[in-house]
């Protein structure tokens, strides 16, 4: 027997924000559930299983969150399962709970994935220091900075790039009344203008720190046929790699080149550029959206930012690239995937509101983590795949 | 002398917690000496209450105050307190379902001996003498005397509704370093930096590692590398931020050591920092020698060898 078809049909996120105050951690998740199971018309009692993630437990300094948030997150009497890949976590997370429904397991899958970040401090929580070591870690942008410039080295990029980036991205999260930056007015002038935190990398250009959270409802066919605009899952692909080998690639990783080949392969695209409609890329330093359109293929190696430069990843273009704001508006670390995943469905449901890109078919859902080295991925259409 | 190298490490923050709604009005009941408990979908009341009823999974918006008096269920003795715990002295962890309550709330029992602790015994709420708002304006159950009057409820507050609590966490570690690093910082301490050859691939480790992370081979043969290299990418760091170690702003690059196939990450000092490039020659300057230890910081830092720069095919497969 081979895979079961499995869709999307909920689809729910928090208002992201620098510090839900007025939330607790299992508050915030519900927040998102809530929405999820209203847009897929159930219930929690409907559901079978659940799946959790969240990036490192530092961050809000509970270890084992999943102990306490089982009763609020409805999992009393039901499988419960939490899963880690660092800031990758959130695609990961999306792609157990759909295992389960293509493996056949269970029918009816809710999954959430969450960060709170105003309980802690990101920056410290990825720099503590460690004895006999040199205290040079400045967190996810002074670990991602030195990449950003072997890219423009590499790919000889012209260095307003990475503005470009950010302002068409922050230009976008005006669409998303979700997004917790509403940055009006942002121009590349005005990200080139900003401060110069992690030399090559500005201010404008780095993810904020956010409150949030996101869920998906993920379901069989026949529990499908009830939803009006199914997200069909057209394949699903998590690679990792070594993250300290020598003459490891850092710019353009193996393992997010081959999870990419293999996603292709999986949903029957030949030419990403022209099969994929909407792409909600990891994006958390402006410059990771260059980088990452070479390393998922939709440009050749070092072409990456040609796309961009000619505003092809702007919603009108070639390909457009988060539409949402992406990271780089809202950025509750572990829910950051699943929101690419979850914003890859509303785009192929026609459910993207002010961002949809008109006539969407074939989204991509993309996530990283660690020091680049865990890669999950999805292609999601409107239509049944007939693999 | 040991064959590993260890050090203490801790990890501690104080994290900044948003209760929500339910767990709020819990805790400002305490802050206003009251008991709050939350009434679910079946009639029962449950303290502290219950976020999300187990049954509806709908929000908990029934509240009920409680009396400050109740009956042990269940206990446990704590012979030997450890640092932080209630007491530093031995007492009891008892179950205490409150009259008015159906199920029961954990909390420390003030008593001298297990011989004092009864299941059923009957126990009041010891209020702190300043409550903010958190669970330990309990400070403890103490037992009720037969016939003797439940405790005078202190006076209410009108403050504003408790929405947050700080919770110190600091965790204290044992850091060992493995066999291989330790050989690492032994040649630090000596002024050498090692490192290991793969037997399989052939490349050099700085520092080693137990086995090769690309074919997983133990690495055993030692190298000792030059005391000079190449930059092959850096950024300058100009964000302060909590704990940080060095004064913004610093350059932190990746040093390809002579001989090394992998590159350590240190600091550039000796040039300005818009002035250091990718391909620079660089060279350690270490500490005065009374201020080494097991350590990389005792390479204070890289400076420029004043060479010309390394040719990028050189060093662009480190990238």
């Amino acid at each position: 027997m081979g895979k079961q078809p499995a869709a999307i049909i909920g689809v729910g996120q928090t208002h992201h924000r620098a510090k839900r105050e007025d939330v607790s951690m299992a508050g915030l998740c519900r927040e998102a559930i809530d929405r999820a199971l209203l847009d897929a018309n159930l219930t929690l009692d409907d559901i079978d299983a659940i799946v959790v993630g969240k990036a490192p437990d530092l961050f809000e300094g509970v270890m084992m969150p999943e102990l306490f948030l089982a009763e609020a997150l409805g999992a009393a009497g039901k499988p419960l399962l939490r899963v880690h890949t660092a800031g990758s976590v959130g695609g990961s997370t999306a792609i157990v709970a759909s295992s389960l429904v293509q493996a056949g397991v269970h029918k009816r899958v809710l999954t959430v994935a969450y960060e709170k970040q105003s309980e802690s401090n990101a920056m410290w929580a990825l720099s503590v220091p460690l004895p006999f070591n040199m205290p040079v870690h400045a967190g996810a942008g002074g670990y991602f900075a030195p990449h950003v410039r072997s890219y423009i080295r590499r790919s000889q990029a012209p260095t307003h790039v990475g503005a470009i980036v950010a302002a068409k991205d922050r230009n976008n999260a005006l669409k998303n009344p979700y997004a917790h930056l509403h940055n009006e007015g942002t121009t590349v002038e005005s990200v080139l203008a900003s401060q110069m935190l992690w030399d090559p990398i500005r201010y404008d250009e780095t993810c904020p720190s956010s409150d949030g959270a996101c869920a998906l409802v993920i379901v069989d066919e026949d529990t499908a046929k009830s939803s009006p605009n199914p997200a069909w899952i057209h394949g699903t692909v998590m690679r990792s790699e070594a993250t300290t080998a020598a003459e490891r690639d850092q710019v353009n990783p193996q393992a997010g080149r081959d999870a990419a080949a293999a996603l292709w392969k999986q949903a029957g695209i030949t030419s990403p550029i022209d099969e994929i409609d909407a792409a909600e890329i990891y994006v958390p330093f402006s410059w990771f959206e260059p980088m990452w359109l070479e390393n998922l293929g939709f440009a050749a190696e070092g072409d990456g930012w040609k796309l961009t430069e000619a505003g092809e990843t702007a919603m009108t273009g070639r390909i457009p690239v988060n539409c949402s704001g992406g990271v780089l508006s809202s950025n509750p670390i572990g829910a950051s995937g699943m929101l690419r995943f979850g914003e890859a469905a509303l785009q192929v449901r026609g459910a993207a509101g002010e961002h949809q890109v008109d006539g969407a078919r074939k989204a991509l859902g993309h996530a990283y983590g660690g020091g680049s080295q865990f890669f999950a991925m999805w292609v999601v259409g409107a239509d049944k795949p007939s693999n | 002398m040991s064959r590993t190298l260890s050090a203490p490490v801790t990890v501690a923050f104080d994290y900044t917690r948003s209760t929500g709604p339910v767990v709020g009005r819990f805790l400002s009941g305490l802050r206003d000496g009251v008991v709050v408990g939350g009434r679910t979908s079946t009639g029962q009341v449950v303290v502290p209450p219950l976020e999300f009823d187990p049954v509806t999974h709908e929000a908990t918006t029934e509240f009920v105050e409680v009396s400050p008096v109740g009956t042990v269920t269940s206990w446990t003795w704590v012979p030997e307190p450890v640092k932080d715990q209630p007491f530093d002295r031995p007492f009891a962890f008892a179950l205490v379902t409150l009259d008015g309550a159906d199920a029961p709330l954990l909390h420390a029992l003030d008593v001298s001996s297990p011989a004092e602790v009864t299941t059923g015994m009957r126990v009041r709420v010891r209020w702190a003498a300043e409550r903010v708002g958190h669970i330990n304006d309990i400070a403890c159950f103490e037992p009720l005397a037969p016939g003797e009057a439940e405790a005078a409820a202190p006076a209410a507050s009108s403050e504003e509704p408790v929405t947050g609590v700080v919770t110190k966490v600091s965790l204290d570690y044992q850091y060992a370093a493995s066999p291989e690093e330790s050989l690492f910082y032994r040649g630090l301490n000596e002024g050498r930096i090692m490192g290991q050859r793969c037997p399989t691939c052939q490349k050099v480790y700085v520092p080693p590692r137990s086995a090769c992370p690309s074919d997983g081979t133990p690495t055993v043969e030692e190298v000792e590398l030059s005391q000079t290299g190449t930059i092959t990418t850096f950024c300058i760091v100009n964000v302060p931020f909590l704990g940080q170690k060095i004064t913004p702003p610093y350059v932190s690059a990746y040093v390809l050591l002579d001989g090394a196939d992998i590159a350590v990450l240190h600091l550039i000092l000796g040039v300005p920092a818009d002035e250091v490039r990718m391909g620079m020659r660089v060279k350690a300057v270490w500490k005065p020698k009374d201020e080494w230890a097991y350590s990389l910081e005792n390479i204070d830092h890289f400076a420029p060898t004043g060479d010309p720069d390394a040719d990028y095919d050189t060093y662009k497969h480190h990238l």
